[in-house]
C-alpha cells in the first residue's frame, strides 16, 4: 500500500517538475510547481514525518507561492519577444548549467553522510513520542543557536525588503485612523434652520 | 435479517479502509445536508434582522429552499468565457470544494473515535487546507482572463494571507495550553472540574476575540467580505461563474464557515464536552453538544452579517496587521511564559 503511494506520489512529483520548466504559460507553471510541493508533502508523509509534511504545505504552498503567484500573474509576458534571444544566450545559459550539472554530479559523487548519523538511523523512532515534540526538543535544546540565527537572518531579509521599497512619497493620500476614529457628530454635523423659500 | 447485520457491522469495523470510507461518506453526507440548512439559517436570521421573512415559498417555512436552488444551479448550463483558461476556470471550484469538505477528515465530533482520521497534526492538517484554499480564489480570479475577478482575486488572496497569520498565532496559544496538537487531545485538555468556566474560551479570552473575526476574514464573511465586494467589484473573483462552477464556489464557502465554527468549538468551547459536568447534561451524547455549539457560532457569523458595516480594504489590512498581529504575538509570549513558570494557572485540572 505505501509502495503504491510512494510511486505514486514521485511520479507525480518528478512528472510536475518538469512540466515547471517546460510550460508554456509561466502561472501554469507555479501551479506545478505547487503541486510538486504537495507531492512532496505526501513523500514526507510516508516517512511518518507528518509536521515537516504540513509545514511544507503551509509555509511553501500557502505563503510562498502564492507570493510566486502574485507577482508570475500579474507580468505581462510577451512570449514571442521572449523567445527572440533564445540564440543569443544559449552559450551563456548552457555554460550556467553546465557549472550547475558539474557541482551536482561533484556533491552527488563525494557524498558522504556522518558517522553519527548511521547510529542515530539505527536507533528505533519512539512511538510515544510524536513528531512534534521530538523535533522541538532538538531544535531548542541541541541546536537552539542555529536556529535563532537561521531566524535572525530571515529577519535580516525581511527589513533589507522592507527599506528597499519604502519611500514616504509627498502629494499621496493617505488615511489617517486616529483622525477618523477622532471624529464625532458634534463636531462633524452642522445643523442650521433653512427658512423656507430663503436658502441657507 | 440480525445475522446479515451483524456481519455487515463486523464486516465494516474489521477492514479499517472499508471503516475509513464509511466514516468518511457519512459526514461529508450529514455535512452537506447541514450546510444546506445553514444555508438557510443564513437567510432566515437575515431576513429576520430586517423584519422580512425570508424564503417561506418551497416547502413547509422554506424548509427545501436550498434543495431547490441547488436543482436550479446544477440543472443550468455552465457558461464558460471565450478566452478564459479552460482547465484552471474549471478546476478553481473544484478545487476549493474538495479542499473545504476534506478538512473535515480530522474534526472530532464526539468522544471515542467519533473522526475519521485522529492524526497527531490535526490542527497544522486544517490550517494546511484552510492556506491552500487560497488558490481556488486566485485561480478562478486570474482564468476567468477579465479585469475585475483578477484584481479582486488579488485582494481576496492578500486579505486571506493576512490573517492567516493571526490565525496561526491564536492557535499556537491554544497549542500551548493544551500540549498537543491532536483535536481530540485539545477537547480533553478542556475538561477540568469547571465546566465550561475550565474552556479556554475564558481562559485566553482576547485570543478567542480575536480568532473569531478572523475566522471572519478568513472565510470572507460580512463585515470582510471585500471578495464579492458587490458595491465595486461587482462580484468578486466569481463574476464568471454560472450554473454549478458557481455552487461549488458557494458550497466550498459556507463548508469553510462551518469548518471554521467548529474550530472555534474544538479550540475555545470544548468540543462534545457538556458545558457543566452534571446529571441532565451528561446524559446528552458527545454530537449533539458538538452541533449545538458549531450553531451556536454559525448564529453569530449569520448577526454580525446582519448587523454590521463592511470594513474599508485598508482598515481591514490595518485590523489584520496593526491590531491583530502585535497583540497576538504578545499573547503567544505571556501564554508561553505562564505555562513555564506558573502552570497551575495555565493547566488549571
Amino acid at each position: 500500500m505505501a509502495a503504491v503511494f510512494f510511486y505514486l506520489f514521485s511520479v507525480v512529483l518528478i512528472a510536475s517538475a518538469f512540466v515547471v520548466i517546460t510550460a508554456r504559460n509561466p502561472v501554469h507553471s507555479v501551479l506545478f510547481l505547487i503541486l510538486a510541493f504537495c507531492n512532496g508533502a505526501g513523500l514526507f508523509l510516508l516517512q511518518g514525518a507528518e509536521f515537516l509534511a504540513m509545514i511544507l504545505i503551509v509555509v511553501y504552498v500557502g505563503a510562498v507561492a502564492v507570493l510566486f503567484l502574485f507577482v508570475v500573474m500579474m507580468l505581462d509576458v510577451d512570449f514571442a519577444e521572449l523567445k527572440q534571444g533564445f540564440q543569443k544566450y544559449l552559450p551563456a545559459g548552457a555554460a550556467v548549467g553546465a557549472v550547475v550539472l558539474f557541482e551536482l554530479a561533484f556533491v552527488a559523487v563525494n557524498w558522504q553522510s556522518a558517522p553519527t548519523a548511521h547510529e542515530a538511523a539505527a536507533v528505533p523512532i519512539l512511538a510515544q513520542v510524536t513528531n512534534t515534540a521530538a523535533l522541538g526538543e532538538v531544535l531548542y535544546t541541541k541546536y537552539v543557536i542555529f536556529s535563532q540565527v537561521s531566524a535572525l537572518v530571515l529577519l535580516t531579509a525581511m527589513i533589507g525588503a522592507i527599506v528597499l521599497t519604502l519611500r514616504h512619497r509627498p502629494n499621496v493620500k493617505r488615511q489617517n485612523i486616529e483622525e477618523q476614529n477622532s471624529r464625532t457628530a458634534k463636531s462633524v454635523v452642522e445643523l442650521k434652520k433653512v427658512p423656507s423659500r430663503a436658502g441657507v | 435479517m440480525g445475522d446479515l447485520w451483524n456481519t455487515i457491522v463486523s464486516f465494516v469495523t474489521e477492514n479499517p479502509i472499508v471503516l475509513a470510507l464509511y466514516k468518511s461518506v457519512l459526514i461529508a453526507v450529514v455535512l452537506l445536508i447541514y450546510v444546506a440548512y445553514v444555508i438557510l439559517a443564513d437567510r432566515k436570521i437575515w431576513a429576520a434582522v430586517q423584519l422580512r421573512r425570508g424564503p417561506n415559498v418551497v416547502g413547509p417555512w422554506g424548509l427545501w429552499q436550498s434543495f431547490a436552488d441547488f436543482i436550479k444551479f446544477a440543472l443550468k448550463e455552465p457558461i464558460i468565457p471565450d478566452t478564459a483558461n479552460k482547465s484552471v476556470f474549471l478546476f478553481a471550484p473544484f478545487l476549493m470544494a474538495t479542499l473545504s469538505i476534506a478538512a473535515w477528515a480530522v474534526v472530532p465530533v464526539s468522544s471515542d473515535g467519533w473522526v475519521v482520521a485522529n492524526i497527531n497534526v490535526g490542527i497544522l492538517y486544517i490550517f494546511a487546507l484552510s492556506s491552500l484554499g487560497v488558490y481556488g480564489v486566485i485561480m478562478g480570479g486570474w482564468a476567468s482572463n477579465s479585469k475585475y475577478p483578477f484584481l479582486s482575486a488579488l485582494r481576496s488572496a492578500a486579505q486571506m494571507v493576512s490573517y492567516e497569520v493571526s490565525i496561526g498565532f491564536v492557535i499556537i496559544t491554544v497549542l500551548l495550553c493544551a500540549g498537543s496538537l491532536n483535536l481530540t487531545d485539545i477537547v480533553n485538555a478542556q475538561n477540568t472540574k469547571y465546566g465550561m468556566l475550565g474552556w479556554y474560551w475564558l481562559r485566553l479570552l482576547p485570543m478567542f476575540v480575536i480568532f473569531f473575526v478572523s475566522a471572519l476574514a478568513e472565510t470572507n464573511r460580512p463585515p470582510f467580505d471585500l471578495v464579492e465586494a458587490e458595491s465595486e467589484l461587482v462580484a468578486g473573483f466569481m463574476i464568471e461563474y454560472s450554473a454549478t462552477p458557481y455552487v461549488l464556489f458557494m458550497l466550498a464557502e459556507y463548508v469553510a464557515i462551518v469548518t471554521m465554527c467548529a474550530l472555534l468549538t474544538i479550540l475555545f468551547f470544548g468540543g462534545w464536552l457538556p458545558p457543566v459536568n452534571v446529571a441532565p447534561f451528561t446524559w446528552i451524547p458527545g454530537v449533539v453538544w458538538f452541533a449545538l455549539k458549531v450553531s451556536f457560532f454559525f448564529f453569530f457569523f449569520a448577526m454580525v452579517k446582519a448587523f454590521v458595516p463592511r470594513y474599508r480594504y485598508d482598515q481591514l489590512m490595518r485590523l489584520g496587521w496593526k491590531v491583530f498581529l502585535p497583540l497576538s504575538l504578545a499573547m503567544v509570549v505571556i501564554v508561553a511564559a505562564t505555562v513555564e513558570f506558573w502552570p497551575s494557572a495555565a493547566l488549571a485540572n
